[in-house]
């Protein structure tokens, strides 16, 4: 529990993806079984044990402390389990192991519950109580996804990720036989239906690379502005996956309703309106929901645009060349009006798709994807097989307001940037942007925000509104959340202008016209 | 004579009207008695300053040798008017003092100032004063505040320092007395090697190693490339450009703060270490306890918890409510 609860802290702490990577790997290589199954199962959220409601640990306090002087602390701490962490009242401070606290927290009767969790209180120390509590409210708040413990347990031995993510959906904590392959044992034999396969994807391209090309041994179609998933029917088993293996079927219980089929489809996740595709606002609703309300599912209806088949009933196509696999899509039943196949586009030459991509036929498309006719279907990133050509991204021209500093290799340096666009007289913050620019530009922009400061905010200053940034950005829609009513994808800083006046940056409403 | 009309708060501090001086004042005063170096209760521009040997030092050290116009060192009893006082030594920094204010009637008043009771290697320890009036500080004032042994938070970062071997470790510490007692943590934790100081550290460490605290081998944080793993600066230099020199820092803080998540957040800390120079709760009602005084006074920072805990005592308390002193100075 004490390397689990430092684990923990470190990971609270420390905003660089690589920097979590080695402290997991670490810990993960120094840790034995089954702890080492078990916390990784807690910090991706695939450990389910009783959560402890906050009123048994409120309850927990009543007994132990007086009223008012709990109610400041917690006032001052803000958090419930650091709260009770920090107050909790003991010396003694014992390395319980992790798996002692998840039986405990397992196989305790709610009757018996207060003073289980009293009591192993009461053998921790402080960081270690923080940790069992946060184990016990299912609330780890450390921001690592399944992808990134895939990544970790990859830098550990032979198997690569996408070995873990074919057998990942099968596997239950605390991951014996996972951990056993890794240390050099045999790989575990794939027990789930449905198991995520590793998705295939492309890499950008343009017109100048493109031409180095023969187009006839290309296809084309277009790249719908949606989620890539990975749609299964194995035997009955439905499973929506997302392109890096998390299972996102919970918010789609429509679409898995419509997999009335058997097979492994990739296609792109839409909301779609008879034969209208909504825009990337609106499958928004529709994501990161626990439970979906009736009348979402009817106003925001989910359906699927078949890209490929990976295995269509029974028959694993993933060898085949595309236009083979596209053959017998063609002449697939989905089951369903909610899937339908993605249409190929007809060009002759390179300048034919420039065209076509110049004019698309929907805002919910973002550019077009070519493919090899003769390509297999590899899980990764091969290169040359599949190219996206992206549409060219938006751009305005704003002004810098606010800027803080960043972490890691940009400690000291004000790189993440705040930027507004003109509203009658006063410029109200449109977006953030922090990448875009090359490191002599940050050393500039650094120096001017130094030079040109007027408050600060703890790590943020504001600057004076005289620089004007163009930025650039994939999409735009309509917010309730900003003050700006527009909420912008991917936003990056394409060119700093320092020629350009404040005053001549662009007004809001030119940016609200560009909502699709 | 009453407590209050041997002490009590005024807009430039606590003011003694039978001996006319003032403890730790916030603005210029003809006579000022001073517990401690740090800036808030150490200002330049007294007509004259009573405190320990060492804080005058300092004070000279940050302000010039003119910060006022006549000096006295304490020492022993010393008569001011119609009191006596006497320094004792409060563990908080290098020379810090507790003030004892004695009337030739009346209650016996301890002005502890900052103090702390756990083991400091570059000052002397706390030294209990029995008094009937205890004035203390409450910065960490509610029973959340537990601090750990700073051996433990240096162990966390050698840990790191060990996991992130290609990473200097830069840790913000106040400039007067915390730096030095992190670099003195850091060699009695085992690290042996140079450390790098920032520039506006150097005169106070020198000054420490006059003094006899041994802090070991120390290199400037000045040149382009610091050949250290380990760096100390003042927090401050941490918004300025002199951070920029150092490639993908972790950056730490030692301070009591960072017991609790939220405030090491707002620092943007990728290590909090949790090391004070304050009394923590147990520490600060412990001394309450054993003192026993008939009434505590509560000077600065979050005192509504110490109140509460003294109300439950049944000790009779009251908040001083003077302002100008900050949670931990710079």
């Amino acid at each position: 529990m004490r390397a689990f609860a430092h684990l923990l802290e470190r990971l609270a702490f420390t905003p660089a993806r690589n920097a979590k990577l080695r402290l997991l790997t670490h810990y993960l290589e120094a840790t034995s079984d089954p702890d080492r199954g078990y916390a990784l199962a807690a910090l991706t959220g695939d450990l389910k044990l009783r959560a402890v409601t906050p009123a048994l640990l409120r309850g927990l306090m009543a007994e132990r402390i007086d009223p008012q002087l709990f109610a400041m602390s917690y006032d001052f701490v803000g958090d419930l389990a650091e709260t009770i962490a920090l107050l909790w009242d003991s010396d003694r401070d014992e390395d319980v192991p992790l798996h002692q606290a998840v039986a405990l927290l397992s196989d305790t009767g709610r009757a018996g519950l207060p003073a289980a969790i009293g009591g192993m209180l009461d053998r921790l120390g402080p960081s270690e109580r923080l940790a069992f509590l946060k184990l016990a409210t299912g609330n780890m708040r450390v921001g690592l996804s399944a992808r990134m413990a895939r990544m970790a347990l990859a830098q550990m031995g032979a198997p690569e990720v996408k070995d873990l993510e074919e057998i990942w959906h099968g596997l239950v904590p605390p991951y014996q036989p996972l951990f056993d392959w890794i240390g050099g044992g045999a790989r575990p034999e794939q027990a789930a239906r449905a198991p995520f396969r590793p998705v295939m994807l492309s890499t950008p391209v343009d017109l100048d690379q493109l031409r180095a090309f023969d187009p006839a041994d290309y296809i084309a179609e277009w790249k719908w502005d949606g989620i890539r998933v990975q749609a299964i029917n194995d035997g009955g088993t439905r499973r929506l996956y997302s392109r890096t293996g998390e299972d996102v079927g919970g918010a789609f219980p429509d679409l898995l309703d419509a997999l009335n089929f058997d097979g492994t489809l990739d296609g792109e996740l839409l909301v779609r309106r008879g034969s209208d595709v909504a825009s990337f606002g609106d499958l928004q609703q529709r994501l990161n929901r626990k439970t979906v309300s009736r009348a979402l599912l009817e106003s925001h209806p989910a359906g699927l645009r078949v890209y490929d088949a990976l295995i269509w009933q029974g028959r694993d196509l993933r060898d085949l060349p595309h236009q083979d696999r596209r053959a017998i899509l063609k002449t697939a039943d989905f089951g369903s009006d909610r899937i339908d196949l993605s249409p190929l586009l007809a060009f002759d030459s390179w300048d034919d798709l420039a065209a076509l991509r110049a004019d698309p036929p929907s805002t919910v498309i973002e550019g077009v994807m070519i493919k090899r006719r003769d390509s297999a279907y590899v899980g990764g990133r091969p290169r040359g097989p599949w190219f996206k050509w992206k549409r060219d991204p938006m751009v305005v021209d704003a002004v810098m307001l606010y800027a803080q500093r960043g972490h890691g290799k940009r400690s000291g340096f004000y790189s993440d940037f705040t930027f507004g666009l003109w509203d009658g007289d006063a410029l109200v913050p449109v977006g953030k942007a922090y990448f875009g620019f090359t490191d002599e530009e940050l050393r500039e922009l650094d120096r001017f925000v130094r030079n040109n400061t007027t408050e600060r905010f703890g790590p943020v200053r504001s600057v004076a509104p005289k620089l004007v940034l163009e930025v650039a950005f994939e999409g735009l829609n309509a917010s309730s959340r900003h003050k700006s009513g527009v909420a912008m994808r991917f936003p990056r800083i394409s060119r700093i202008r320092w020629d350009k006046p404040a005053t001549e940056a662009d007004r809001l409403d030119a940016l609200k016209a560009m909502i699709p | 004579m009453r407590a209050e009309q041997i002490l009590h708060p005024t807009e430039a501090g606590l003011y003694c009207p039978p001996g006319d001086f003032f403890i730790d004042p916030i603005r210029p005063v003809p006579r000022a008695l001073i517990t401690h170096g740090h800036g808030d209760h150490a200002r330049a521009g007294h007509g004259s300053v009573m405190a320990t040997r060492q804080t005058l030092d300092i004070m000279a050290i940050r302000y010039g040798e003119d910060f006022t116009n006549t000096r006295q060192v304490a020492e022993g009893v010393t008569r001011i008017g119609d009191v006596s006082v006497s320094f004792h030594p409060a563990g908080h920094i290098l020379g810090s003092a507790q003030i004892a204010v004695q009337p030739m009637r009346g209650p016996r008043i301890v002005v502890s100032g900052d103090y702390c009771r756990a083991p400091n290697p570059v000052c002397a320890p706390y030294e209990p004063v029995p008094c009937d009036i205890f004035v203390t500080e409450a910065t960490f004032g509610l029973p959340v505040f537990r601090h750990p042994d700073p051996i433990r938070e240096m162990e966390r970062l050698i840990a790191s320092m060990a996991e992130f071997p290609e990473r200097p470790h830069l840790i913000g510490a106040y400039a007067l007395g915390k730096a030095q007692r992190v670099i003195a943590l850091a060699r009695q934790a085992g690290i042996d090697g140079p450390i790098a100081i920032h520039g506006a550290l150097q005169r106070l460490c020198d000054f420490h190693v006059e003094q006899g605290v041994e802090l070991g081998p120390l290199i400037p944080a000045t040149a382009a490339d610091v050949p250290a793993q380990l760096v100390i600066a003042p927090p401050s230099a941490f918004a300025s450009a002199w951070v920029q020199r150092f490639r993908d820092p972790v950056i730490g803080f030692a301070s009591g703060w960072m017991a609790v998540r939220a405030r090491a957040r707002q620092r943007g800390v990728e290590l909090p270490l949790v090391i004070s120079d304050h009394v923590d709760w147990p520490q600060v009602t412990q001394t309450i306890r054993e003192l026993s005084p008939s009434e505590v006074w509560i000077t600065h920072g979050t005192e509504d918890g110490l109140m509460r805990w003294c109300e439950i005592e049944g000790i009779p308390a009251r908040p001083l409510r003077l302002v100008g002193y900050e949670d931990e100075p710079e």
